[in-house]
């Protein structure tokens, strides 16, 4: 049996949930007998493949370029997972929408610089008004709430999802977990 | 006050009124004096003056026909003239007892002729703050024929077979409802009449309060005496100063001729109204809510059990209905139950107003039996929809109510055929729509209306309909899904069935009556961006920062 | 006791007995069948407005409030279904969209009933977009904070201050969507009329009402004081 394309990306958030996937240890190398991962912040590959059986996604959609992203990776992935409380829910990335960007880039990049203070406009990404749940924008398949999901969590769901078998995510974490 | 003592008055009354050669009513309603029907009335009081003619100009309250306005009745030639002005009143004055204005007559025979009045029998009639005029057409006879004639247990039994039904929208039988509060236990009770008329477009209640006060207050009174009450409370919304006001004057007036206070008619009965007022929230029309808003609380609705039959105002046993359902009380028992049950249908008896606005040319208050046809109300009464529309749907009971598609309206109007075409009786509003009404739009409306109207106490209401409104604007401006209308769906369910109070239970029926009726409306906005009627401007609000 | 005050009844298939004027609530509780609740707490009125306890009785199409409903004679509840997990879940969803709910900054993360309750529902996303409203935080009070992000508008803080405490300092101001918990007649906190018993802290049932030394420490909550003190109340 051939393995499984594994994918994993990072919109806006803090990478937790990478590091916490990678928390899996010795794991890793048992799901590296069921899954290639093809594309990740952690492997070098510069484009999105075009048949992803799985897709792992953190962090929230906050810039047209994370819109942008979350659109591939949906059309090109099978089964697509929110990894995360951003991904899932918006979480802290979220926390800036009462108040709106304008307020937030103010404070870090005019009230807070020390020096040249600006507000970044070239080679960045222009910002949505709102950051929201991936699936705000994409059908979702799984929802992992967390922050992070635990190892134990994501060993239990992708050994789950690699086999095909149910998955009763709330047994395993919750939002904030 | 004793029987004879009201037929001394009555005749004095008509002895007055037969020594005028011409009685001129003057409409002013909200709506009439809105345009200055008090200052048209003066002019015409001097016209006649300087005329000679013995003329009798009488302010009345409503007479119906909003969209007319302002309206003089000449009462005894029936002669009505419209959009009458000050300006006007020589001409009106000079035609009196002979040929009356042509271009000021307004000659809707149709809206008028095919309406019964119970309710409104004295609207336009009267005077509504002389208490003698109301006495001249029998008003407070059955008042005093009750507490001197019957027993409380024969009131009850009269208006248990009259067939009577709220009127303020459930269609609670009353009978049941006043024998309920009668076998309760208390030494003190209490009569509420509800007055928070708050739905958009329905000004039934306002026009019988301002209209015919002394009609509310004597239905409350029959109702202390047949539920062993004392006391009574006018639950009346601020928003309606005149209605208040004429209450107010009523109230004195009635207590000075010894018809409220103590032992009144000579019998060991009392009873005293106190007006009490709403603050502006829908919600306190619902009974929990608005006993809370009288006992001095926060307007918001509990559960019931216990109802307030039981344990109301103060947790003593209250009767609590509607405006319109006490106007039916006097006529119900000078005329006999027999005679209301005549009228009407099969389940529902008697008459109901109706508040005939939106797309259509006779505005205005209407009073019809029960069982009549919707499309007759509309096309014939109402006089159909104006500049060559074509009539779309009509929705009726307010925010709680439904939309009822044009195709629909041969059925009957009554409380049971109007649940069984998903919307409601309600409290009388009829909102009439054309071709140039996106029920969408009208969707997002009255769910617009019921977010702000939510108290907040319960979440599926106060959240729900939140997130209804925003998945309707979302629909509204294009950027909706079909996962969206799905998720709209589950959350109507929730709300209707999770909420606490009736608000929140019937305020889905907007969506689901159009999304039962009008689906397809839902989905050309959803699939193919496109407002048919062309309403929605189907713009999606920027998401990217500028 | 008399044979009238004992009521048979049936929830879930079991078959209970019950006193009578006890909820089902009460009975379901005391015979370990468990009924979501956010707004009810032992020891406080009922208000019966967070609508989680909603159940089915045989013979009726509405749904009833657990909190609220007194048992009958032979009565049949059904406090587990397909249509009551629906509205359950539906509801939780509309809480969390509601205002902004970020668990894993609060200070409640881990000892939240609106957050337990989402896990054993199997809330594992909100499916209507979040509302983001902005919201005050009060900290003028010594010793609390009053966050309105995290407020669920269940009112045992309004209940426990006016009718265990006797100080009637919250209140809820404003109307639907823009309700809001007060302190006094809107005054800050810290310069209202709060004896500072701490009572509404610990029957909050989210983070919105917290002690500040709590802060980064996880802030469990006891709520089961009331019980007691009504007992020692009662004895007196």
């Amino acid at each position: 049996m051939s393995k499984l394309k594994l994918a994993t990306a990072w919109l806006d958030g803090c990478s937790g949930c990478h590091m916490s996937f990678l928390d899996m240890d010795e794991r890793l190398l048992a799901l590296a007998e069921l899954v290639d991962v093809v594309y990740s912040p952690i492997v070098d590959a510069k484009q999105f493949p075009d048949d992803v059986d799985i897709a792992l996604v953190e962090g929230a959609v906050a810039s047209v370029d994370d819109e942008k992203k979350i659109r591939k990776i949906r059309a090109h992935s099978r089964t697509l997972v929110a990894m995360g409380d951003c991904a899932v829910a918006g979480n802290v990335p979220s926390m800036r929408n009462p108040i709106g960007p304008e307020a937030i880039l103010n404070r870090a990049y005019i009230e807070n610089a020390s020096a040249q203070a600006q507000i970044p406009c070239v080679i960045v990404p222009q910002l949505l008004r709102k950051v929201r749940p991936i699936h705000e924008f994409v059908k979702v398949d799984v929802f992992l709430p967390g922050c992070p999901p635990s190892a134990d969590t994501f060993h239990s769901a992708l050994t789950a999802l690699a086999a095909g078998a149910e998955l009763d995510v709330s047994a395993l974490t919750r939002f904030g977990a | 006050m004793n029987i004879e003592e009201l037929e001394q008055i009555a005749d004095s009354v008509r002895g007055a009124n037969a020594s005028f050669d011409h009685e001129v009513n003057v409409c002013m309603g909200t709506g009439c004096l809105s345009q200055h029907s008090d200052r048209l009335k003066d002019a015409l009081a001097k016209a006649a003056d300087a005329s000679g003619k013995k003329v009798l100009v009488r302010r009345t309250g409503c007479m119906g026909l909003c969209a007319a306005g302002p309206l003089v009745l000449v009462d005894r030639e029936h002669v009505l003239y419209q959009h009458s002005r000050a300006e006007y009143s020589e001409r009106i004055v000079a035609g009196l007892g002979g040929e009356p204005v042509a271009g000021l007559q307004c000659n809707l025979r149709e809206h008028f002729d095919e309406q019964v009045h119970i309710v409104l029998e004295n609207s336009g009639r009267i005077d509504p703050e002389k208490i003698d005029d109301y006495i001249a057409r029998d008003g407070y006879k059955a008042l005093l024929t009750a507490i001197t004639e019957m027993k409380p247990d024969d009131v009850v039994r009269q208006i248990t077979e009259s067939g009577l039904r709220g009127r303020g929208g459930g269609g609670y039988p009353t009978g049941l409802k006043w024998s309920t509060v009668a076998k309760a236990v208390g030494d003190q009770k209490y009569v509420i009449c509800n007055g928070d008329e708050g739905d958009p477009g329905a000004f039934m209640d306002r026009s019988v309060m301002e209209s015919d006060p002394h009609r509310v207050i004597e239905g409350m009174a029959i109702a202390g005496f047949a539920v062993s009450a004392s006391k009574g409370f006018v639950y009346v919304r601020a928003e309606y100063p005149l209605a208040v006001s004429r209450l107010s004057t009523c109230i004195r007036d009635a207590r000075r001729r010894g018809l409220l206070g103590s032992g009144i008619g000579g019998t060991t009965f009392n009873f005293d109204v106190e007006i009490r007022l709403g603050a502006g929230a829908f919600v306190c029309g619902e009974e929990t809510a608005l006993i809370a808003s009288i006992e001095g609380k926060r307007g918001t609705p509990r559960p019931r059990p216990p109802y307030p039959a039981v344990s109301g105002l103060f947790d003593k046993p209250t009767l609590i209905n509607n405006v319109e359902t006490f106007a039916n009380i006097a006529p119900i028992l000078r005329k006999g139950a027999r005679w209301f049950a005549s009228i009407g249908s099969e389940r529902s008896k008697g008459t109901k107003v109706f508040a005939l606005t939106g797309k259509i040319n006779n505005t205005g208050l209407v009073e019809v039996p029960m069982g009549i046809k919707l499309r007759h109300i509309i096309e014939v009464i109402g006089g159909g929809v104006p500049d060559g529309h074509t009539l779309k749907a009509v929705q009726t009971g307010g925010p709680s109510g439904g939309c009822i598609p044009a195709d629909m309206l041969d059925i009957g109007v009554s409380y049971d055929a109007l649940i069984g075409v998903g919307s409601m009786m309600g409290s009388g509003g009829m909102i009439v729509m054309d071709d140039t009404s996106c029920m969408v739009n009208v969707a997002r409306f009255f769910i617009e209306f019921c977010m702000t109207e939510s108290c907040g106490k319960c979440i599926p209401c106060r959240a729900g309909t939140a997130q209804m409104y925003t998945l309707l604007t979302r629909i509204c401006d294009g950027s909706a899904t079909m996962d969206d209308l799905a998720l709209l769906e589950d959350l109507c369910a929730t709300v209707k069935e999770g909420s606490l109070c009736g608000l929140g239970q019937t305020a889905p029926n907007p969506v689901l009556s159009t999304l039962k009726y009008f689906r397809d409306e839902y989905i050309e906005h959803i699939v193919h961006k496109r407002c048919p009627a062309g309403v929605c401007s189907m713009q999606v609000p920027a998401e990217v920062m500028a | 006791m008399n044979d009238a005050d004992v009521k048979t009844l049936e929830i879930d298939g079991h078959q209970i007995s019950a006193r009578r004027g006890q909820t089902i609530l009460e009975v379901a509780r005391e015979n370990n069948i468990d009924i979501p609740t956010l707004c009810h707490l032992d020891g406080l009125s009922e208000v019966g407005a967070c609508r989680l306890c909603l159940v089915e009785i045989k013979g009726s199409n509405k749904l009833q409030p657990a909190c609220v409903t007194a048992v009958f004679e032979s009565m049949s509840v059904i406090t587990d279904s397909d249509r009551l997990n629906r509205h359950r879940r539906t509801i939780l969803e509309l809480l969390f969209a509601e205002r902004n709910h970020i668990c894993s900054v609060c200070v409640a993360n881990g000892h939240c009933e609106l957050q337990t309750l989402a896990q054993q529902q199997g809330v594992t996303h909100i499916r209507f977009p979040y509302r983001y409203p902005e919201l005050p935080v009060d900290a003028s009070h010594e010793r609390f904070t009053a966050d309105h992000n995290r407020c669920i508008l269940c009112t045992r803080c309004v209940r426990v201050c006016a009718e265990v405490e006797g100080a009637h300092v919250w209140d809820v101001s404003g109307r639907g969507i823009n309700s809001l918990v007060i302190t006094d007649l809107n005054q800050d906190w810290g310069s209202s009329s709060c004896t500072r018993c701490g009572k509404c802290v610990q029957v909050c049932p989210t983070g919105a009402l917290f002690d500040k030394s709590k802060i980064g420490s996880g802030h469990p909550k006891y709520p089961d004081f009331l019980v007691n003190l009504n007992l020692m109340r009662e004895a007196r």
